[in-house]
């Protein structure tokens, strides 16, 4: 499936530029250093957006179409921001049976948003994951550290009510 | 040179140690097909159309990028090599758009040379997900058509070797697609329209924008003056339209064909290349003699103006002000010409044939209207000429020989090598070192900056003074020349073509495959049969060109005058802050 790419503002800070630029200075000249200072930029930022892309490309010297090129093989890397809360649907085995894609789906409907996206207010992203072990729960989300379990598509507004207090 | 002995198909060789399989049977001849392959640029073995059998070996191993052994006993032709290589035609098939009835490269498509040289019956045999990445057009000069891709990253290679690299694979899986950075549309990228991606491309993913059907309207429009220039290297690379041999110098036919297409009249861009070196001779004195920004860069080819333009804003005012031979070709076909014949240059219509994709890009760009309208209304590629004498059923081989018309196609030997890399330097220098001493030339060959070396350099002892003189063509040596005068080393003139070995080599020239590009000197093989015809040229100093003389006398006055301004010189932008980068 092709990436989802963001569509809200970048809205980085000085000091996550500063953070990232030192990230940068260390890497520079080692061969291969555009993997790890990729996944440290996503650790700063949360994502990796075009301005955040072209940052790494100038300050590695090598061509955003590269970065790009990279940030959309690997799964590991996002173009959309997360949330301050981060739902989380597995959509493994045993949940997906126990129907965890209407929960996705029940998701979509209440906050507008669908897989590897996030609310315009920054408050949610969704995100699709793998199994998480608790299949004795299907079907799960977290929200952050939080697991929901044994859910039904009636549970979700009311879980989500308490985040947006 | 250390030495390895193999057998391939039974016969015995020596070949230097660390060869790969594929050179090692061009020593013997044998000729191993690749797709993805590009010496040098693109060795990733990833297409799987070289496969051999290597004998222990687990599985079929890949040519290009396996070395050879001692010992090694290679089978480049056995049932399971090709039955290999047909499956993975059948493959890539797969996923293709296989309308190539319609295809502008049918015939040239090297996918579709191979699928006939193995043998594959049924080209629908497996039908794989298709990609739905549309075409980008939004680029003026090319067009990109995914579905006709097969992802060998020969465009993404060549591209990375104009140190632009502005195109790249994105996502993965049958998401897999060539594309610009967060695959916004090519114009929104710094992309300087030079075309190698295009004849690097073995299908029809990548073409320049078919314009033949705005010359053929205005053709056919008896309202219209229809003038085509040929740029100097169309002379000696049309013949491969044709299926002749790679440098044969066509001139004669190539004139002949103009002429039979309709032209009104048939003249020469070379006119306008000795045009070019007054004016650029006499602004290089200029600057030398009255402290002038140095080192002067020549501003003939348009990828390289779009290059600087995007990479390097702050050598902008070392680009010399002269417009390019083609624009200068208009501007004075449309001012002086257009007087003198008494019409009215809106119903001139100036075609140029150029080997160059980049000069689409270049007729639009602004402050090159000399007359109030565009110097050039069209530009179209050797590819395209080609395409319009095949639809013309002109039989290009048998034509006979015919002469540009006067005054516009007249010119010398200096104006046939700005073809070829270093040209314009050796044309420029025969002029202005005569100019400087005052006397005439000993010699006319200024070998040193000739060939297809990335950079060449020189230093010449002109009226007791030392000029330092650089020659570089491809991006690559442009960005490696920039950055040394950026860190203070000194030149006096330099020459820069955007396309590696100059216009010969141009991305709108026809297209050779991979192949034959890889293993023949093409730019080389290109450009001697623009040297040869420059020593057989009667007049090889731009200055003693005859209709140049007149032009100057009737309407310029002199090089670097006022008229000569406002009709031939130009002025450039800074784009580095309007794309993603």
């Amino acid at each position: 499936m092709k990436k989802r790419k963001s569509t809200l503002p970048f809205a980085g800070t000085k000091e996550q530029e500063a953070q990232l630029m030192t990230v940068i200075d260390e890497h520079r000249g080692d061969p291969g250093a555009l993997m790890p200072v990729m996944q440290k930029a996503q650790d700063i930022y949360g994502y990796l957006p075009m301005e955040v892309q072209s940052m790494i490309a100038k300050g590695l010297g090598t061509s955003i179409e590269k970065v790009y090129g990279v940030a959309t093989f690997y799964s590991q890397f996002a173009l959309t921001p997360k949330g301050r809360y981060t739902i989380s649907v597995c959509l493994g085995t045993a949940c997906y049976v126990k129907g965890a894609q209407k929960l996705v789906d029940a998701i979509t409907k209440s906050l507008g948003i669908g897989p590897d996206e996030c609310t315009e207010d920054g408050l949610f992203s969704l995100e699709a994951c793998r199994c998480i072990g608790a299949c004795g729960l299907a079907p799960v989300m977290t929200i952050n550290d939080e697991v929901y379990g044994r859910l039904t598509e009636k549970d979700i507004d009311g879980i989500l009510a308490k985040y947006k207090a | 040179m250390d030495m390895v002995k193999v057998k391939i198909n039974g016969i015995d060789v020596e070949v230097p140690k660390g060869s790969t399989i594929l050179e090692a049977a061009r020593y013997l001849g044998i000729e191993i097909p690749t797709l993805c392959y590009m010496k040098e640029i693109n060795e990733i073995g990833a297409c799987r159309i070289c496969v051999v059998e290597v004998k222990g070996a687990k599985s079929l191993v890949t040519a290009c990028v396996y070395p050879v052994a001692e010992g090694m006993e290679i089978n480049t032709n056995s049932k399971k090599v090709q039955d290999a290589r047909r499956m993975t035609l059948e493959l890539i098939l797969s996923t293709h758009n296989r309308s190539c009835l319609s295809c502008v490269r049918s015939g040239t498509c090297e996918l579709q040379r191979l699928c006939q040289e193995f043998g594959v019956e049924n080209e629908s045999r497996f039908d794989g997900e298709k990609c739905d990445v549309t075409t980008d057009d939004s680029a003026i000069h090319m067009v990109r058509d995914n579905t006709k891709c097969i992802l060998c990253r020969r465009c993404v290679a060549a591209c990375a070797e104009q140190k632009v690299a502005v195109i790249g694979v994105n996502d993965r899986g049958f998401d897999t697609h060539i594309g610009c950075t967060f695959d916004v549309a090519l114009n929104e990228v710094p992309c300087v329209s030079c075309g190698q991606c295009i004849v690097n491309c073995p299908t029809g993913a990548l073409t320049e924008k078919d314009d033949t059907d705005k010359v053929t309207a205005a053709l056919n429009d008896p309202s219209k003056h229809v003038i085509v220039q040929t740029a100097p290297s169309i002379r000696v690379t049309l013949g491969e339209c044709f299926d002749m041999p790679i440098g044969s110098n066509v001139t004669g036919k190539m004139v002949a064909a103009l002429r039979r297409l309709g032209f009104d009249k048939v003249f020469d861009t070379d006119f306008a290349a000795d045009l070019t070196i007054m004016e650029e001779a006499a602004e290089f004195i200029d600057r030398v003699k009255n402290g002038g920004k140095l080192p002067i860069i020549t501003s003939c080819s348009p990828g390289w103006i779009k290059y600087c333009e995007y990479y390097y804003p702050e050598m902008l005012e070392n680009l010399s002000s002269c417009k390019s031979p083609q624009q200068m070709f208009g501007a004075i076909t449309k001012t002086w010409y257009a007087k003198k014949m008494g019409i009215d240059p809106k119903d001139i219509f100036v075609v140029g044939i150029m080997p160059c994709t980049a000069k689409k890009f270049e007729v639009a760009r602004d402050d090159e209207s000399a007359s109030g309208y565009p110097d050039v209304d069209v530009a179209l590629t050797t590819r395209e000429l080609g395409r319009m004498i095949s639809r013309a059923h002109i039989n290009f081989k048998a034509l006979p020989d015919e002469a540009f018309d006067n005054p516009l196609g007249d010119s010398t030997g200096a104006g046939t090598i700005f073809g070829a890399t270093g040209g314009v330097m050796e044309a420029a220098l025969r002029t202005a070192a005569e100019w400087l001493e005052e006397k005439p030339l000993d010699n006319v060959d200024f070998k040193e900056v000739r060939g297809t070396d990335t950079i060449k350099e020189a230093v010449y002892k002109v009226a007791g003074m030392d000029v330092k003189v650089a020659v570089t063509s491809g991006l690559k040596g442009a960005h490696e020349l920039m950055e040394r005068v950026k860190n203070g080393e000194t030149f006096h003139f330099i020459e820069v073509m955007g396309c590696p070995g100059g216009c010969v080599n141009g991305g709108g020239q026809p297209i050779q495959s991979a192949t034959t590009r890889s293993f023949v000197d093409l730019k080389a093989k290109r450009a001697a049969a623009l040297y040869e015809a420059d020593a057989d040229m009667p007049l090889r100093k731009s200055h003693e060109n005859p209709a140049i003389k007149m032009v100057y006398e009737e309407f310029l006055d002199k090089p670097g005058s006022h008229t000569a301004h406002h009709v031939l010189h130009t002025s450039y932008v800074d784009r580095s802050k309007d794309v993603i980068r």
